[in-house]
């Protein structure tokens, strides 16, 4: 007789154990995933993925009303409509994945509660669906920063730190991932965090150097310049904007501090979701 | 290669608190932060076992299962049955790795594949043929297999001309009989498989116990929960009788059955005395129920053609002018086969406050068997149930009879019991 078993169902929880083999067994729920994602947002919808392209738009068309002309927050001598539209769409892929994560367990309760699949390819399904959108409004982003490249009426110079984006996006995707498993951990047993991270995430944008950039907040106030400084989503944003040559900075000891942080994090959402993901069935 | 065990089960248990979970306070959460710091037993509520039917205080313990120790080899198609409350979904989900277990361990071999309800992640917005393939993947199944399954699980489900269309438009027959086609098609090792059944028409549940069976014919090991204890027995070989979360009989089949039926009858020698109330308001508790010979005494048996003769011993809290008092005789597999009723022969009886006793004597075609009996009280006015036992009675119809001309003159059985006919020639 055969004693040797594949694996063992019991009580006991390995806190850093990150089963790799068995996600990528289930790849191809990840890729589904992220395809009933895609599809059935903008199912029943007349302009469908147009709305991909509308939002940011507008937001920064708005931005560059309010914050460009009167507040007067973008810097001398570049585009203000594309220092806007690059804050905005690298905010909004950090912020739709730490949203959406956030909300893993509670959403999908019923599946859960109903079959065993590897809980965290839905998160991770949620930050690569995030990624294809990104992608698409990284490509109006483009078209809009080579429009000014030519048009003439701003000098933009082509810089070589662009080549990093994808760095900062497996960054901001670290940092979101790890931010959201940690609150939808929580949230399985206290509804309160659902409220926290829809205000929060707000909050978070005006700590980050979105519609203004670091320069700006060091003429101004000391302590909140060192309070943005810290603020680990802070390098990246200002390095995707200096990448597009239109404001921010470059700053390697604080993109290495934001990497830092970013790997410390999810290590410590993987660990809390691996706590709750045993028995969450029974408190959600 | 038969002999293997594929799936060990040892010790297992698992606790639910009681009552709201968490403490309610964050500060009663930080006190048992603290405590549990301090490695201080958190919970103070007291462990019961799981009989629902006795009120819990709150911030009780309650096993919804516990000591479980089974194996099951490979081939092997066991079902496990028992009440509502039993603990069967609590096994079922820690054996579907849904949620851990507080003790024990569940070792596996193989790949398990639990149907614990259908269409499980259907997306209503996407279509029959995306749903198709998005299941599949969330029961586990590569896109290549769903691929290569595709043409018949779209045969088997017969819902071909709508696979284009989003499944919120389907009828709540098509979305299930798809969802079902889906799971049917899986291939996995070891399937687990809840009351899915319980859904479509009969056409449609043939159909599935079917495909079940075919499943469990090439060589898979099936583990199955039903209170379908027909379904149970045509597929399964080996069971396991749940009762209060703990097991409370395994081992053949046909043996679970019987045990399963009989958890409420205690060994009564015909003569049960009831403690507790059943369903119903409780004005009036039936208290004793006797079976009564033709001598008059208490009874576990009788005789083949005998009447049956079934005694009520009612305790009345209320004074009711028409009382409706009614004995349901089921089969061995607990489907029941008729209803005795004083109220179905315009004779209406009273219930006084007190003690009260009521004989039925119910004319007897069963054939020789195990049978069992539910008795109830009932307010005839408002059809209110003051008090229902289920299957609560058992007893024997026995092959002899009072005189020779009743004797049992066949060794085969084509039904539990025979009708009453009258038979002419007209030609």
């Amino acid at each position: 007789m055969k004693e040797t078993f594949d694996y063992e169902i019991s009580a006991k929880r390995n806190i850093l154990s990150f089963n790799f083999k068995e996600l990528w067994k289930y790849r191809d729920l990840i890729s589904l995933l992220v395809k009933r994602d895609y599809v059935a947002v903008y199912k029943q919808t007349v302009l469908g993925p147009v709305w991909f392209f509308i939002q940011p738009l507008i937001t920064s068309l708005i931005f560059t009303l309010i914050f460009g002309n009167i507040a007067k927050l973008a810097p001398v001598g570049k585009p203000p409509f594309l220092f806007f539209l690059c804050g905005q769409t690298f905010w909004n892929y950090f912020a739709s994945c730490l949203t959406a994560t956030s909300n893993t367990f509670v959403a999908n309760a019923s599946v859960f509660g109903k079959v065993y699949f590897p809980r965290l390819s839905v998160p991770i399904s949620v930050v690569i669906s995030n990624l294809l959108k990104f992608s698409l409004q990284f490509l109006m982003l483009l078209v809009v920063w080579v429009y000014y490249y030519f048009e003439g009426t701003y000098t933009i110079q082509i810089n070589f730190t662009l080549l990093l984006i994808p760095v900062y996006l497996v960054l901001m995707a670290l940092m979101g991932l790890g931010a959201g498993l940690v609150i939808s951990s929580l949230t399985t047993r206290y509804r309160d965090f659902t409220f926290l991270v829809g205000f929060g995430v707000q909050l978070l944008m005006w700590a980050t150097p979105v519609v203004y950039q670091l320069d700006t907040l060091a003429l101004k106030n000391k302590f909140v310049m060192l309070f943005v400084t810290y603020n680990p989503m802070t390098s990246i944003l200002e390095a995707a904007k200096y990448g597009f040559d239109c404001g921010g900075s470059f700053n390697p000891v604080l993109l290495t501090y934001s990497a830092v942080f970013a790997a410390l994090l999810l290590l410590f959402g993987i660990a809390v979701f691996n706590r709750v993901e045993k028995t969450f069935m029974d408190t959600v | 290669m038969m002999d293997d065990v594929v799936i060990k089960v040892e010790n297992l248990g698992k606790q639910y608190r009681l009552g709201e979970i968490g403490s309610g306070t964050f500060a009663g959460e930080f006190v048992r932060f603290i405590q549990s710091l301090r490695g201080k037993k958190k919970d103070d509520g007291l462990i019961t076992d799981n009989d629902r039917t006795v009120q819990a205080k709150k911030g009780d313990i309650v096993w919804a299962a516990r000591d479980i120790n089974f194996e099951v080899k490979r081939g092997e198609v066991l079902g496990i049955i028992g009440k509502n409350g039993a603990g069967k979904s609590t096994l079922l989900k820690m054996l579907s790795r849904v949620t851990a277990p507080s003790v024990g361990s569940i070792k596996v071999n193989g790949r398990i594949a639990s149907l614990l309800e259908v269409g499980t992640g259907f997306h209503p917005d996407l279509t029959g043929r995306e749903n198709i393939f998005l299941n599949g993947a969330i029961l586990g199944m590569t896109k290549s297999e769903i691929k290569s399954k595709f043409d018949e699980i779209v045969d088997f489900s017969g819902v071909a001309r709508y696979i284009d269309t989003p499944v919120k438009r389907y009828s709540s027959g098509m979305y299930v009989r798809l969802a079902f086609a889906v799971a049917a098609h899986l291939e996995p090792e070891i399937l687990i498989v809840d009351e899915v059944l319980a859904v479509g028409d009969i056409e449609f549940q043939r159909k599935c116990l079917g495909k079940m069976k075919d499943v469990s014919g090439e060589g898979r090991t099936v583990i199955f929960v039903s209170h379908n204890m027909g379904a149970v027995k045509s597929l399964c070989q080996t069971g396991i009788v749940m009762k209060n979360g703990t097991m409370d009989f395994a081992g053949n089949i046909n043996d679970c059955v019987t045990q399963y039926l009989r958890i409420n009858t205690t060994d009564n020698e015909g003569d049960v005395v009831i403690d507790k109330k059943g369903t119903g308001t409780g004005e009036a508790l039936i208290k004793r129920i006797q079976m009564i010979n033709e001598e008059g005494n208490t009874a576990e048996s009788v005789l083949y053609k005998s009447p049956i003769k079934i005694r009520l011993t009612i305790d009345s809290k209320v004074d009711i002018p028409k009382a409706s008092l009614d004995v349901k005789i089921s089969d061995k597999d607990g489907s029941i086969l008729f209803h005795a009723l004083n109220i179905y022969h315009n004779q209406a009886l009273p219930l006084q406050l007190g003690e009260n006793i009521f004989e039925t004597e119910i004319h007897n075609d069963l054939l020789p068997g195990g049978f069992l009996a539910s008795v109830g009280v009932h307010n005839a006015a408002t059809y209110y149930t003051m008090d229902y036992q289920e299957n609560v009675l058992g007893f024997e119809v026995i092959k002899a009879a009072r005189n020779a001309a009743d004797s049992y003159p066949y060794e085969w059985v084509v039904a539990p019991a025979m009708a009453q006919s009258e038979w002419k020639k007209i030609k």
